[in-house]
């Protein structure tokens, strides 16, 4: 039989299957002990507040249930515990953020979340006056996205069927690549060329040789950034139509193009409109593209080809920083309604997707 | 040809199969669809060629060297500007928010895969999804009213403490600083690598993860058996998207940073500036010269945004490949 | 340190299915013992009861109840890691880790067991890689990938790095499935090589196979589909394949099933 052995372990011989387990209590008696040790230091020696302590009794825990469970189960069973509880706190500490943005979009934004609000603009509203809302912004937004979505669905949508149904070879390859490289363009360079672009280049030339800012021109910035997004999410959705359905159109003599308008896309549709729906929620977040080319504007501008347009998240931006003290509750109300939106449309097209796959 | 291109029966009868069109509504389509994919790289290249286009003449009247020079004041005369200050902000912030997310994403895309129950892990992936549809603008105010306090507390506390380490010295005020841009962005890169990572951990085939368990091993050891080893491509990639990300986030840094232009590695005293918040902020005062100038620190953010997602995009096709031909 | 292995009742579920039903069935030691059956029948998920491999997917659970050598590895107060370190496992596709050299792949249950002497490793690994007649095939590249070898190299690759934590039970789910016929001869002349030292059990679909390696053959049928799998008859292989008392089992194997 084998000579081979080491103190942890030896080949060939029953490894011990029953294993003491640490119980409970244990545990808990070293939370406490970790406890009360943080507590003693931090208040005792005065070194920090309640944050600290916690940290510290964490921290304490960790070196003591290892101490435990590898006195009583082993050092891998040790380690195991250590880390899945170390992988379940990672988890939990991401939740603090989140649950602290919730509570205080909710709280703060409550306080302005009132029929004014929704009724006026901040036109002629001074730094001494408690009113003024964000309408103008709302109808910016609304604008701005609605003119991004209408610009940016058929192109997306052409460029992947293009990338699907037509594309072969490094062409191809090539656009997808920088498709995916495209998703992760800062939406301030996407401002700065529109900016570039349309308000310096192509404004002046309606305008009286002057730039201008626009409402368009945010929609425009605001397409650059979805076109990506709407082209991987269509693709994608393009590639689950099963083959056979295809087929079975050109079989019966349909041509090409009306095989994809009317079989594919119609059977790609709700997975299609998830995707646009998803990337008009990012659209409808961003602030720097629309404060680069709409320039902002505190009374409210139908019309998104002439002069300053605001948006819901340039508001946010804008109030957040101004001195005012009635400025900060604006702020927030208008956040809330902005997370709202987004929320909403996220969440509506996840659920979206969610039945679509369970349907398929 | 097995193109159906063939679109209505031939006007004349006698036999003859309908001869192909030459210009019908397939290619009338088929070009449509080209032109649509092609916008993409047209865009990719008129970016670089706008932003070019109007950073020259800003940096022509530059009379300090835009790599080099620290502050920015590209509407006095002359103008004096450069990118270092700013770069270095972009550069510390990205680097403190993947530090931070980084380890804590990775736990979570690990928790989701392969700790909780498949129900828990669903939703909870589901709460993550929203942190990622949360605005920037909506973090950056939340950053500068609530989480400015614990991170003001936090930094005094690290001052009182670790003074003599050159992060956290300085005699205050503290707050508005690079480690409050640091941890909201933190926040806001989270979810790209939980969700990335997550994905590629679930990915691990599951004959390799029974090697492992049938030899004995741990849950934990089995992930580093072969989960981490399998997702490691994917894993930098993600992280690399992450970055991207970090260093091209303008509104939340925009209302966090104390906008000091130095060069420094103090994290937690009020001040610094990054790229992409010294656009927003400076954009409103900015005449002509200034406009240049901030697009030509704006054309080196996308350089340096396109180098790194392009980079990663490599890495998760040649993983795709990799994984595609081992299927 | 070949042990034996007693199933009482065991009952496996997938969810609200259940796809083995009261299982009862005794496995000498140092033999190789053969489980066929149709698709589907079964034989896998019990063989894969045996090492607690089962209830690593969600939703799966077992009842009744495994001993090996009189010790019960469903109680409660066992370590499952522990179980699974006695009882080694060879699955259907090869599956070594692809990001470890061969040496690394050999040696990969001692490292977990926290064996780190090199010296210790090394001779450990000659030992297996000897034992699973792979030695003099990679002895010189023994830090090249593991998943460059050939496929039947491969599984004997795998069949190593279960060996060299020496356990006390072999469980093999169709090893050869993947292969081309020499791996499998290969294969199946290891475990007659193996058997002297180990108690093997392997699940085949492969008759000829089943007749040619084992001492015992248990044969698994469902009735229905949907209905669970159970045990219709478990003899000598001899017995078996020459005069088998049930009916289902000769026309399972003179071909006739179904």
């Amino acid at each position: 039989m084998s000579t081979v052995t080491s103190p942890s372990f030896a080949p060939g011989q029953d490894p011990m299957l029953r294993r003491r387990r640490t119980p409970l209590v244990a545990l808990v008696g070293v939370a406490a002990v970790a406890l009360g040790v943080a507590a003693a230091v931090c208040y005792g020696a005065g070194i920090g507040g309640w944050v600290l302590m916690l940290v510290m009794a964490a921290f304490l825990y960790l070196v003591g249930a290892f101490a435990v469970v590898n006195r009583i189960e082993g050092r891998r069973a040790a380690r195991d515990r250590t880390w899945s509880t170390l992988i379940a706190s990672a988890f939990i500490l991401a939740l603090v953020p989140l649950v602290s943005v919730v509570w205080t979009l909710i709280s703060k934004g409550a306080e302005r979340f009132d029929a004014n609000f929704f009724s006026t603009s901040l036109n002629n509203i001074g730094a001494r006056d408690p009113d003024g809302g964000a309408v103008h912004a709302i109808i910016g937004t609304l604008e701005q996205v609605a003119i991004a979505a209408a610009i940016t669905i058929p192109l997306g949508v052409a460029a992947a069927i293009y990338i699907v149904e037509y594309g072969r070879g490094k062409f191809t390859t090539l656009i997808r690549f920088f498709v995916d490289v495209m998703t992760g363009i800062p939406s301030i360079v996407a401002g700065l060329f529109i900016l570039s672009f349309w308000v310096l280049l192509v404004s002046p030339i309606y305008n009286n040789g002057q730039p201008q800012f626009s409402g368009f021109a945010a929609a425009l910035a605001l397409s650059v950034l979805m076109l990506p997004t709407i082209v991987r999410s269509t693709e994608e959705m393009l590639r689950l139509v099963p083959a056979p359905l295809r087929e079975g159109a050109y079989a019966l003599g349909v041509p090409k193009w009306k095989t994809i308008l009317r079989v594919v896309i119609p059977t790609a549709l709700p997975g299609i409109i998830t995707g646009i729906m998803l990337s008009i929620a990012r659209a409808a977040g961003e602030t720097a593209p629309v404060l680069l080319v709409a320039g902002g504007t505190a009374a409210v501008n139908i019309n998104p080809f002439n002069n300053n347009q605001s948006s819901l998240s340039l508001f946010v931006f804008q109030q957040a920083s101004d001195a005012s003290r009635f400025a900060p509750p604006r702020a927030w109300t208008a956040a809330l309604t902005l997370v709202a939106l987004v929320l909403i449309l996220t969440v509506v097209a996840k659920l979206f997707a969610r039945r679509n796959r369970i349907s398929r | 040809m097995s193109d159906p291109g063939v679109d209505t029966p031939a006007p004349s009868g006698g036999g003859q199969l309908p001869r192909r069109k030459g210009f019908g509504a397939e290619t009338v389509f088929r070009t449509g669809t080209l032109a649509a994919g092609t916008l993409v790289l047209v865009i990719i290249v008129a970016i670089t060629a706008f932003l070019i286009n109007e950073a020259v003449p800003a940096l022509r009247a530059d009379t300090a060297n835009f790599i080099t020079e620290t502050e920015w004041f590209p509407n006095q005369t002359p103008p004096v500007f450069g990118i270092a200050a700013i770069a270095w902000g972009t550069l510390v912030t990205s680097v403190i928010a993947l530090v931070v997310a980084v380890p804590i994403a990775l736990g979570i895309a690990l928790y989701l895969s392969h700790y909780a129950h498949r129900r828990v892990a669903t939703t909870f992936g589901f709460l993550i999804d929203l942190l990622a549809a949360v605005p920037s603008v909506v973090f950056g105010l939340w950053g500068f009213t609530v989480f400015i306090r614990p991170v003001r507390t936090f930094s005094i506390w690290l001052n009182d403490y670790f003074s003599w380490l050159p992060f956290f010295g300085g005699d205050g005020p503290f707050g508005r600083s690079f480690l409050l841009g640091g941890l909201v962005l933190a926040i806001m890169v989270l979810p790209i690598i939980t969700s990335l990572s997550r994905e590629v951990f679930l990915q691990t085939p599951v004959p390799d993860q029974e090697a492992a368990l049938s030899l004995g091993a741990t849950r934990w050891e089995m992930i580093r058996t072969s989960v981490l080893p399998y997702g490691r491509a994917g894993v930098i990639a993600s992280i690399m998207l992450g970055l991207g990300r970090a260093l091209g986030e303008t509104i939340a840094l925009a209302l966090t940073l104390g906008f000091i232009n130095e060069i420094t590695f103090n994290i937690i005293e009020n001040g610094g500036n990054s790229i992409a918040a010294n656009i927003a902020n400076g954009f409103g005062e900015a005449g002509e010269i200034g406009r240049g100038a901030l697009i030509a620190s704006g054309l080196v953010l996308f350089a340096i945004t396109l180098v790194v997602n392009m980079a990663a995009r490599v890495i998760i096709y040649r993983r795709r490949e990799f994984t595609e031909s081992a299927a | 340190m070949a042990k034996r292995v007693e199933a009482t009742g065991v009952t496996a579920y997938y969810g609200s299915f259940k796809a083995i039903d009261d299982i009862n069935l005794n496995v000498e030691p140092k033999s190789v013992t053969a489980l066929i059956g149709p698709s589907g029948c079964g034989k896998s998920t019990f063989l894969r009861t045996i090492n607690r491999m089962h209830e690593v997917l969600p939703g799966a659970r077992v009842e009744g109840r495994l001993t090996v050598d009189d010790e019960d590895i469903y109680a409660k107060d066992v370590d499952v890691t522990a179980v699974r370190r006695m009882i080694g496992m060879v699955f259907q596709r090869p599956n070594p880790f692809p990001t470890m050299s061969i040496f690394d792949n050999v040696v990969a249950g001692l490292r977990l067991n926290g064996v780190r002497r090199k010296s210790v490793l090394q001779e450990a690994a000659e030992k297996a890689l000897v034992s699973a007649n792979l030695w003099d095939e990679v002895k010189d590249r023994l830090g090249k990938p593991g998943a460059g070898l050939s496929g039947g190299q491969q599984q004997r690759l795998c069949i190593a790095r279960t060996i060299a934590v020496e356990p006390q039970v072999v469980l093999m789910d169709e090893p050869c499935s993947a292969l081309d016929p020499i791996s499998t001869l290969a294969i199946e002349d290891l475990m007659f090589k193996l058997k002297d030292s180990y108690t093997i059990i392997i699940v085949t679909h492969n008759m000829q196979q089943a007749a040619r390696v084992s001492d015992r053959t248990a044969f698994f049928t469902i009735d229905r589909t949907g209905d669970p799998g159970r045990l219709v008859e478990y003899d000598t292989t001899q017995k078996m394949f020459s005069s088998p008392s049930e009916k289902k089992t000769e026309d399972y194997i003179t071909g006739r099933f179904g």
